[in-house]
C-alpha cells in the first residue's frame, strides 16, 4: 500500500510524473527498451518495430478522434503521403533520412489539413464518410500520378544510412524508430497538460461551451487534423523505410479501421490507451497465425483460413470493447493498478 | 455608464418570433436581472449576446463598441464571460481541467513549446494553476473537489464549477442563466453571496436571469422583464415587482401578493 504525499507546490504537481514511483517505471520502461534488442530474436525485434509505428500513427488518431472526438478514417491515406513524400526523395535526391521523414510527416500534414476541412461544417458519421472520401482520393492519386508514384508497380526505398551503416535489419531499425516512437507519444502527453490540448478536449466535449470561453473551434479543428497527419506521415515514413517497397495497396481503408480499432480497443482519449491499443492489435493477428500453425496437422488447408479468421477477430474484439469495456485496455489496467496500490486493502 | 447595452433586438426562429425590439442594458459594475416567465426569450437573448444566435435587427455593444458581427470566441476575448441554463461543463474532465478552460483566452502557449513542454508552457501553465487557486478556487471554496471528475458532483456544485470556470476568463461582463435554478435554500444563499462578493471583489458587471424572484429582490439593483419576446417593463426590483403588467405576464391575472407568494414558494420548480 502506498500512501500519498501532500503536494511539495504546483509545479510538481502539474508535472507529467508526480510521484518518484512513476518515474522509477518510467526509467524502468526506458532501460526494458534499450534492452530489449539484447535478448529477442530478429522476429520478435521485426515486431517491435512494427508496433512502434502502429504506436505513432495510433496516438496521433488518438489526438484527433479520442480527444478532439473527430472521426477520422483517413488516417492510413496519410500515412501514404508520408510514404510516398520519403520514397519520392529518396529516389530523386541524396537527402538525409530524417529530412525525408520531416518532409514525409510535413507533406501529410497539409494533406491532412486540406482533407479536415469538412470537420469545419460536420461531425460523427458524416466526417467519418468524408474522410474515407479523403482515403478514396488519395488512394487514386497514389496509383494514377505514375511519373511520382510509379503507379502499380510502386516504388523501392533504401534502408536509412546513419553514418555508413545501412539500418536494413530490424535489430538496427529498432534504434531509430523506438526513440521517435517515444518521443512523439511524450509530445503527445505533453500536449494535454496545456491550454491547447484541454481545448481539444473541450470541443469534443462540448463545442458551445468551448467556443463561449474563446476556443476558435476551426483553427482547433485544423490543428488537430495537423497533428494526426503529422504523425500519421511519419509513422508512414517509417513503415516506407522498413518494409522498403510501397505500393497504392500498402495503405488501404482497412487499415485506417485497424487503427480506429486499435484507439477503441486500447482506450480512446488516453495516451496510455494508443499504445496498448496498437501493441495488442499488432500481436493479435501474430498469435492467430501461431494458433492457425498449431491446427495445421489436424485441419486441412488451416492457412487457408487465416485471413478471414483474422478478419472475423477483429470484428469481435472491436463489438465486444464497445459493448463492454468502452474505456478499453488502458481502463482494465487503471483498475489492475488501483488494485495493486490499494492492496491488501480491498476498494 | 452602460457596460453591456442591447438594442432594438429581434430574433425568429422561422415562425416563432423569440425576441421583438429588445432593448436592455447592463450599468457597469451593477448586478443587472432579465426575469420573465417560460418561455419568454430570456436563454435566446442571452445567446444572441454571446454571439450564437444572428438576430435579423439590432445591435450588442461591448464598453461602448458595436460588437454585433463578432462570433463568439472574440466576445469571450473581450472580455463577456457567461454560464448556462443547463450545465455545460466539460464532462470528460475534472474540476480544475474545467477551470484552467477558462483562461484560455488570456494564455498564448503555441503548438510547439506545447509538445515539448519546455519553459514558456511550463512557466504559463503553472502561472495560471497559481492564479485560479488564489483567486477562483479558494474564493468559491471548491478546493476539495479539484481532482473530481465534473460528472460526479452534485448539481449545486456543478454551478458553482461553471461560475468558477467563467471567472477564470476574467470577464469584464459576466452572463449568468439561472444560477440558483434547481438548488436548496442553503446552496441559495452561497450563491447569492458569491455573486454578490464577484461585484465587490472582480470589478464585473453582472447580468442575469432568474426565476427566483427572492433572490432577485435581494441582490439585484435593475430589473428587465421579458414577456413573449417584449420588453415590459424595467426599473428597481421593487417597482417592477409591483407592476400591474408584470403581475399579469405572471399570472394572467391577480393580485400582488399572490404573485408574490406563487414566485418565492415555486421559483425552484419553474
Ligand atoms: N433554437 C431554437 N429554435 C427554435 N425556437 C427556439 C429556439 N430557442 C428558443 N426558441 C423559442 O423561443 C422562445 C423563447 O425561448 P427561450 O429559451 O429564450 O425562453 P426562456 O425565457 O429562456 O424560458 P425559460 O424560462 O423556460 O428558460 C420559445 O418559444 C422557444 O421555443
Ligand atoms: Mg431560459
Amino acid at each position: 500500500m502506498r500512501i500519498g504525499s501532500p503536494k511539495q507546490s504546483y509545479a510538481a504537481d502539474e508535472a507529467l510524473f508526480r510521484t518518484p514511483t512513476q518515474w522509477t517505471w518510467f526509467g524502468i520502461l526506458l532501460v526494458s527498451l534499450a534492452l530489449y534488442p539484447f535478448m529477442a530474436d530478429q522476429y520478435w525485434l521485426y515486431l517491435a518495430c512494427l508496433i512502434s509505428i502502429n504506436i505513432i500513427s495510433a496516438t496521433g488518431l488518438n489526438i484527433l478522434t479520442g480527444y478532439t472526438g473527430q472521426v477520422s478514417l483517413g488516417q492510413a491515406a496519410f500515412m501514404g503521403v508520408g510514404a510516398y513524400t520519403v520514397a519520392w526523395l529518396d529516389t530523386h535526391t541524396g537527402a538525409p533520412f530524417f529530412v525525408n521523414l520531416l518532409a514525409g510527416a510535413g507533406m501529410a500534414t497539409v494533406a491532412g489539413v486540406i482533407f479536415g476541412l469538412p470537420s469545419l461544417r460536420v461531425k460523427g458519421l458524416y466526417l467519418a464518410i468524408a474522410t474515407i472520401a479523403a482515403s478514396f482520393i488519395l488512394q487514386f492519386v497514389f496509383i494514377n500520378w505514375e511519373s511520382v508514384t510509379r503507379g502499380m508497380r510502386g516504388m523501392n526505398i533504401d534502408p536509412p544510412q546513419v553514418m555508413g551503416t545501412a539500418l536494413a535489419d530490424p535489430d538496427q531499425f529498432y534504434w531509430l524508430v523506438v526513440p521517435i516512437m517515444v518521443v512523439m507519444v511524450l509530445g503527445a502527453a505533453n500536449l494535454f497538460r496545456t491550454r491547447i490540448g484541454r481545448a481539444f478536449i473541450a470541443i469534443r466535449d462540448r463545442d458551445i461551451s468551448a467556443s463561449v470561453l474563446g476556443i476558435h473551434l476551426p483553427t482547433y479543428k485544423l490543428m488537430s487534423f495537423a497533428i494526426a497527419s503529422f504523425y500519421a506521415g511519419m509513422a508512414g515514413g517509417l513503415w516506407a523505410y522498413f518494409f522498403g517497397a510501397i505500393n497504392p495497396e500498402s495503405f488501404p481503408l482497412l487499415m485506417s479501421i485497424f487503427l480506429l480499432a486499435a484507439i477503441i480497443v486500447g482506450g480512446m482519449g488516453t495516451i496510455l490507451g494508443g499504445i496498448l491499443g496498437a501493441i495488442f492489435m499488432t500481436l493479435t493477428p501474430e498469435a492467430l497465425r501461431y494458433g492457425v500453425d498449431l491446427l495445421s496437422p489436424f485441419i486441412e488447408d488451416a492457412s487457408v483460413i487465416l485471413s478471414p479468421v483474422r478478419t472475423m477477430v477483429f470484428g469481435l474484439l472491436i463489438v465486444g470493447f464497445l459493448l463492454f469495456e468502452p474505456h478499453g485496455l488502458a481502463e482494465i489496467w487503471r483498475r489492475v493498478r488501483r488494485f495493486f496500490h490499494l492492496w491488501p486493502f480491498r476498494n | 455608464m452602460q457596460h453591456l447595452e442591447v438594442r432594438e433586438l429581434s430574433l425568429a426562429f422561422g415562425g416563432v418570433q423569440a425576441l421583438r425590439k429588445v432593448s436592455i442594458d447592463a450599468a457597469r459594475g451593477g448586478i443587472t436581472a432579465v426575469i420573465g416567465p417560460n418561455g419568454a426569450g430570456k436563454t435566446s437573448l442571452f445567446n444572441a449576446i454571446s454571439g450564437f444566435y444572428r438576430p435579423q435587427a439590432g445591435s450588442v455593444w461591448l464598453d461602448g463598441e458595436d460588437i454585433s458581427a463578432l462570433k463568439p470566441p472574440r466576445r469571450a476575448a473581450l472580455g463577456l464571460a457567461r454560464t448556462f441554463q443547463n450545465i455545460a461543463l466539460f464532462r470528460g474532465m475534472t474540476v480544475l481541467d474545467n477551470i484552467k478552460l477558462g483562461a484560455h483566452v488570456r494564455t498564448r502557449t503555441g503548438l510547439l513549446s506545447a509538445l515539448w513542454y519546455l519553459g514558456p508552457a511550463r512557466n504559463e501553465e503553472i502561472r495560471i494553476r497559481e492564479e485560479i487557486e488564489r483567486r477562483v478556487i479558494d474564493f468559491l471554496e471548491i478546493d476539495h473537489i479539484r481532482r473530481q471528475p465534473v460528472a460526479s458532483l452534485p448539481y449545486g456544485l456543478q454551478k458553482r464549477v461553471e461560475l468558477a470556470r467563467a471567472l477564470a476568463m476574467q470577464p469584464k461582463v459576466l452572463m449568468l442563466d439561472e444560477p440558483v435554478a434547481g438548488m436548496n435554500r442553503e446552496e441559495k444563499e452561497d450563491m447569492a453571496r458569491f455573486i454578490l462578493d464577484v461585484r465587490e471583489q472582480w470589478d464585473v458587471t453582472v447580468l442575469m436571469v432568474e426565476h427566483d424572484m427572492g433572490m432577485v429582490m435581494d441582490i439585484c439593483d435593475h430589473v428587465h422583464v421579458l414577456n413573449f419576446g417584449e420588453v415590459i417593463a424595467a426599473g428597481k426590483p421593487a417597482e417592477v415587482q409591483a407592476d400591474p403588467e408584470v403581475i399579469r405576464a405572471y399570472l394572467g391575472a391577480g393580485d400582488a401578493e399572490t404573485l408574490r407568494r406563487r414566485i418565492r414558494g415555486e421559483a425552484g420548480a419553474a
